[in-house]
């Protein structure tokens, strides 16, 4: 598997206040991306993500590092011909509709005539805004902006696609339409980059993750690895048996009625719950072995930062 | 290719401007007025009107220029539809370029439009038409190309308000600059005539785009000074462009 983009000691520093003073970004971030996988950017809000988005662009210029798109320098404009990017909160331009939007960036792209045509009723039709074609911008909504967007990012039929929090500001359905796109452009074969702090949507599609927390990566490599599949406790809804019962065997998180959860720790305590329950002429609701997540790799991260 | 696209989204983007609508409502009720100022006068009435017509259209003409160059690029930047646009494989030299050609093209239809109205109001008083007259107002879409390179090339940097007060002053500058060379032959020569020379140089000298006296008392233009300044002038643009180009080409979004 080549290499389809490749960061190497990105440095970046903003200057800011009236007397400029540097403010480091970026400290030295390195990362690859392999072709045909869907790789995670994570990191909480002001990380550097959105940074490093731009520096892969050249939207800014790192101070130093070497960023290379299909080992091709990203200064260069060239590097970005197979290259589609959905910016985070799209802007466009509102008085276009969103047909014309669409033969704007085609243009600008080099796709004429009949083949422009084509290629804005396909992606009209993939990303669900055939309706809304001849609607101007400006009456669209956020959802229906990042629709729009995605399919302008998908023109030149580009080798590597970069979302910037893609799922932001879409409803549950949307959310499931995008995922599903997404894992439809691996399937044709494409490479997706996203970044996101939605833990969930990259968990459910992401190959690799990479975690950036204050300009700098802390950890990245494939999402198996650094999940364990070590069960961390197990959940136990119990009905019709007091909590108090069980402070020595779990810890009781919450009761609703006649209901308890239960957070048991240790797995031989989870047979002497259960014996308990019978004694007692209780119920077992639901019993839910809770594996690590990339939400608790990444709070614990954090933490210990 | 690329250049052009760009081009004919900036004019389709100009012309939704509403402060284009406003100063060309302006000119026309100026064009209009100088009718009642010539009713005023003692002596070559025509004089008044045309003289009255030509400043309005090089005034308002100023003002578009300047009000659009420095708003466009800024909104890009600031309506972060920059970002898209970048991301694609365009050079920056092709968007500035393709935004500057768009407003050119925006002005060259707003000064058509004026000229057409100001040669009409002109037509129903002599009822002969005044050809000489299109040449000061070619060499005053010249000076507006200019105008509109200025205001693009501030843009880059600053602000909207900011870039239209630096505009503004370039032509203010432009216009009284010609007062130097006047200047120049008087003083001795030496360091300090030299230094007038170079700053001279330097500063824009719009007063070569003015060819309103010589057309309103119909006086003879040389051939010669025709071709020096249209000469000045896509040296002076050509040059800013390459300034305005310099400014973004390293310049972050941030």
């Amino acid at each position: 598997m080549g290499k389809v983009l490749e960061l190497e000691n990105v440095h970046k520093a903003y200057k800011v206040g009236f007397i400029p003073k540097k403010k480091p970004v970026l400290k030295g971030v390195s990362f690859h991306v392999n072709e045909g996988e869907i790789f995670g950017y994570l990191g909480p809000n002001g990380a550097g993500k959105t940074t490093t988005i731009k520096c892969i662009l050249n939207l800014i210029f790192p101070d130093s590092g070497r960023i290379t798109i299909f080992g091709e320098d990203s200064l260069k404009p060239r590097a970005r011909q197979k290259v589609g990017f959905l910016p985070e909160n799209p802007y466009f331009y509102d008085y276009l509709t969103g047909k014309e939007f669409l033969a704007f960036y085609a243009a600008l792209l080099g796709i004429h005539g009949r083949e422009r045509e084509e290629k804005i009723k396909y992606f009209l039709k993939l990303v669900g805004m055939e309706r809304a074609a001849d609607l101007q911008l400006r009456k669209y909504s956020r959802g229906m902006l990042q629709r729009i967007g995605l399919a302008q990012a998908l023109l030149n039929d580009p080798a590597l696609v970069i979302l910037d929090e893609p799922m932001g500001g879409l409803d549950p359905i949307g959310r499931k339409e995008f995922r599903d796109i997404i894992v439809n452009l691996k399937k044709e074969g494409k490479t997706v980059f996203l970044s996101s702090h939605i833990l969930q949507d990259i968990e459910m599609i992401c190959d690799r993750v990479a975690i950036i927390l204050a300009g700098e990566i802390i950890n990245q490599g494939y999402l198996g690895d650094l999940i364990s599949e070590k069960v961390l406790f197990t959940e136990i809804v119990i009905a019709g048996v007091p909590a108090a019962e069980f402070n020595h065997l779990g810890e009781s998180v919450s009761t609703s009625g006649d209901r308890v959860l239960l957070k048991v720790y240790e797995e031989e305590k989870i047979d002497q719950v259960i014996n308990l329950v019978q004694q007692k002429k209780g119920k077992i609701v639901s019993l839910i072995p809770r594996t690590e997540t990339l939400e608790d790799i990444f709070v614990n991260m954090v933490k210990n930062q | 290719m690329k250049i052009i696209t760009i081009a004919l989204n900036t004019f389709k983007e100009a012309k939704r401007d509403r402060v284009l609508y406003l100063l060309f409502f302006f000119v026309i009720i100026c064009l209009v007025f100088s009718r009642f100022l010539a009713l005023l006068t003692v002596g070559d009435r025509m004089k008044i009107i045309k003289d009255v017509g030509l400043a309005s259209i090089s005034l308002f003409g100023m003002l578009m220029a300047i009000l659009m160059g420095t708003g466009l690029v800024y909104k890009e930047i600031d309506k972060k539809t920059i970002f898209t646009l970048l991301a694609k494989p365009i050079h920056r030299a092709e968007f500035l370029l393709g935004k500057f050609l768009g407003l050119v093209l925006t002005i060259f239809i707003m000064t058509v439009l004026m000229t057409a109205i100001f040669m009409l109001i002109l037509f129903l008083h002599t009822l002969t038409f005044e050809w000489k007259i299109l040449v000061a107002i070619l060499f005053i879409f010249f000076e507006l190309c200019l105008m509109t390179a200025v205001a693009l090339l501030f843009s880059t940097f600053t602000t909207p308000i900011l870039a239209s007060l630096y505009s503004l002053a370039f032509y203010l500058i432009g216009h009284l600059s010609w007062s130097m060379e006047m200047l120049i032959k008087k003083v001795k020569s030496g360091a300090g005539r030299t230094a007038l020379k170079i700053l001279y140089t330097v500063l824009p000298d719009l007063e070569n785009f003015n060819f309103k006296t010589e057309v309103v008392h119909n006086l003879p233009i040389p051939g010669k000074l025709l071709g020096y300044s249209f000469l000045y002038g896509v040296v002076y643009t050509t040059f800013i462009l390459f300034l305005a180009m310099i400014v973004f080409r390293r310049r972050d979004f941030v």
